[in-house]
């Protein structure tokens, strides 16, 4: 009898070995993320993974050892002084800069590491450049249509002819962004705060599962910040949303977790009282 | 209006495609009319050399329309865009060479005279099928076009852009230019290829030929106005738009910018590739002079001056400057260059938007960003 579980015991360690040598070696069961490309699974209630993420440029770590968790829905707020590594994060994020070490997953399965941007981008994630970038020469309606979640491939693209379902997205989008009597401007012509929106609405309408917001409130009137807030919590739970900001009040008014990044890492995390309270953000950020 | 009947639904915001195509339509009618109806001795014939000589602009226009959508749709200035209409241009030669059989200097049914002058004993395997009309035409697409694809799935796929593609086109052309001008290659060498007799069985020196291929010329061009305004109109052609404005956002929104880029270039080099190849049984020849980069920096000037991302624009500036060289190089040829310079510079500091700039610009706003089809909402559709 004793023989026989002393048996078991070593098959057991046997296995153990295995196993452990499959998680080093094995870059599909790396930290439990399955590499499945094609399929978003959340059942972890984490949308977003940055695993020890590290990026240098020319001797320069824009970020260091970064690890940030972004929830199902969640409106996340990030802060942290120039060049605290938010942009680059962001890049990291949708395929724009290869991170050096570290691991980058959308849900469970899809490595972002391995894809490239217009693949993250149809997979669910979109992004709004610090600078508002639309397309200047086609008007609101058209900047939208191109944004369309639908086949982007360019065969399709010669062909295809708005339905009336897309028509309703568009015209929904519109309302939401609150640009219905613009729609025939040329966007060139609107006001930079109109413009920042227009942007919004094209995340929008790609029906991304995270949306990725770099300054949207830089250069806008205070009523136009109010509206902003309004529109970018009215987001969150259908999607998840991720804002860099640089202003206090802005991220007050909407967030309710905040991340303050430093030197390319996270030094606190937790509601907007709580780092307001925390020494070290004081010391770095606030307090200055 | 009657008018507008005759023009396909994307076109109907195209005033200046309408006036561009019935222009065509009449060009041809009277040039048929005035060249085969009234004799020679009236003082109202149009000579067969005239004919020939707005054959050849309308050739040079089809290629201007080509290097408009890849510069002025989509921002790739090629400035080697000549390549691929030469290389169209020896497609066809070729095909010419061996219609000539045993009239040549030498009378070799063989070989065509420049190889048996370079003693080669038989024809270089590239040189098979050219017999055959069908093949011909197969390869006046297929040559410009593989090579546009190549090129541009290198260079596109390496997100080369902006002055750097330009130079690379430069260097592509010039490179063709000095491989073309080699004996050894097989392609006539210095001389190129010329002293071409007949097409399809048909005479090239005889007027209805001419008159043919004139009015072929004209129709390629047509076709390949309305192929190129269907592209622009289609969402196609709004992303390639949208990636020559913010090629970012393109790609941050879903684009895979490198197809559309790479499919817009292939269209393009077709395009140049076709306008090669009805340019060559006009002027007779073909050599590699076709491949200087001069050329090609001599279209992005018809195109410039024309006005671009207009496709009509294009077309204007090439039968423009064109013509005005046949002119000035008639009358005073040393003037010809200073000419081409002035107008290039006044363009670039007046006329940004080209020569056709100038009429949009006296037009009322409204009509000059027309309106999209009103929305219907799904609901309304069912109600109705």
């Amino acid at each position: 009898m004793i023989k026989v579980i002393e048996n078991f015991r070593q098959q057991l360690a046997v296995e153990k070995a295995e196993y452990q040598k499959l998680l080093e070696t094995d870059p599909a069961f790396q930290g439990g993320h399955i590499t499945q490309q094609s399929e978003l699974d959340i059942s972890h209630k984490t949308v977003l993974y940055l695993e020890g993420v590290s990026v240098s440029f020319d001797g320069f770590k824009a970020l260091n050892d970064l690890s940030l968790y972004i929830d199902d829905g969640e409106l996340r707020c990030i802060i942290g002084p120039n060049g605290a590594g938010k942009t680059t994060m962001m890049d990291v994020i949708t395929g724009k800069t290869r991170p050096d070490t570290g691991r980058v997953f959308f849900g469970q399965t899809m490595d972002l590491t391995q894809m490239v941007e217009h693949e993250i981008a149809t997979a669910g994630i979109g992004r709004k450049f610090q600078k508002p970038t639309i397309f200047p020469e086609h008007t609101v309606w058209g900047n939208l249509e191109l944004a369309m979640k639908t086949d982007k491939g360019v065969w399709h693209s010669l062909t295809t002819v708005l339905t009336a379902e897309q028509r309703d997205r568009i015209e929904e989008v519109l309302t939401i962004i609150g640009l219905q009597e613009h729609r025939y401007i040329k966007a060139d012509l609107l006001s930079h705060g109109q413009k920042q929106w227009l942007e919004i609405g094209m995340l929008l309408i790609q029906d991304p599962r995270v949306l990725l917001v770099d300054e949207p409130v830089a250069g806008m009137t205070h009523q136009e910040m109010d509206k902003t807030a309004e529109l970018l919590t009215s987001l969150a739970g259908k999607h998840s949303v991720v804002v860099v900001e640089h202003d206090m009040d802005f991220v007050r008014s909407i967030a309710n977790q905040v991340t303050v990044l430093h030197e390319g890492s996270v030094l606190a995390e937790g509601t907007m009282e709580e780092i307001q309270n925390n020494q070290k953000v004081i010391e770095v950020y606030l307090g200055e | 209006m009657i008018f507008n009947r005759f023009f396909p639904q994307f076109m109907q915001n195209d005033k200046g495609g309408k006036i561009l195509l019935s222009l065509l339509a009449t060009l041809v009618l009277i040039i048929v009319i005035f060249n085969r109806l009234i004799p020679e001795s009236s003082a109202l014939h149009i000579p067969t050399y005239m004919v020939t000589l707005l054959g050849k602009y309308l050739c040079l226009a089809l290629l201007a329309i080509a290097l408009d959508l890849v510069w002025g749709y989509c921002g790739i200035l090629s400035l080697g865009h000549a390549a691929f209409f030469a290389l169209g241009g020896y497609a066809m030669g070729m095909y010419l060479m061996r219609q000539i059989g045993d009239r040549g200097v030498y009378g070799n049914a063989e070989l065509p005279d420049f190889m048996v002058f370079l003693n080669w004993q038989e024809l270089p395997w590239y040189w098979f099928g050219f017999d055959n009309f069908a093949f011909a035409a197969l390869m006046i697409l297929l040559v410009p076009g593989l090579l546009a694809y190549v090129f541009g799935w290198l260079a596109f796929r390496s997100r080369v852009t902006g002055v750097y593609l330009s130079i690379m086109t430069q260097a592509l052309t010039y490179a063709l230019m000095l491989a073309f001008f080699r004996n050894e290659m097989g392609f006539g060498g210095n001389n190129g290829l010329t002293d071409f007799k007949d097409i399809l069985g048909f005479s090239l020196q005889s007027d209805t030929t001419r008159i043919v291929i004139f009015s072929l010329s004209a129709l390629a061009l047509a076709a390949g106005y309305i192929a190129s305004r269907y592209i622009v109109e289609s969402k196609l052609g709004k992303t390639v738009i949208a990636i020559r404005d913010a090629e970012h956002r393109t790609r941050f929104i879903g684009y895979k910018v490198e197809d559309y880029k790479l499919w817009i270039f292939v269209f393009s080099a077709l395009l140049a590739g076709v306008a090669g190849a009805l340019y060559v049984p006009q002027v007779g020849i073909i050599n590699p002079g076709e491949f200087s980069p001069l050329n090609s920096i001599e279209l992005a000037i018809w195109v410039a001056i024309g006005g671009r991302g207009t496709l009509f624009g294009a077309v204007v500036g090439a039968l423009l400057v064109n013509y005005a060289k046949t002119y000035f190089t008639g009358v005073l040829p040393e003037f010809w260059l200073f000419a081409l310079g002035t107008l290039f510079i006044v363009s670039t500091l007046y006329l940004p938007k080209g020569l056709v700039g100038i009429f949009q610009r006296h037009k009322k706003e409204p009509e000059n960003t027309p309106k999209p089809i009103p929305p219907k909402s799904q609901s309304q559709e069912l109600a109705q």
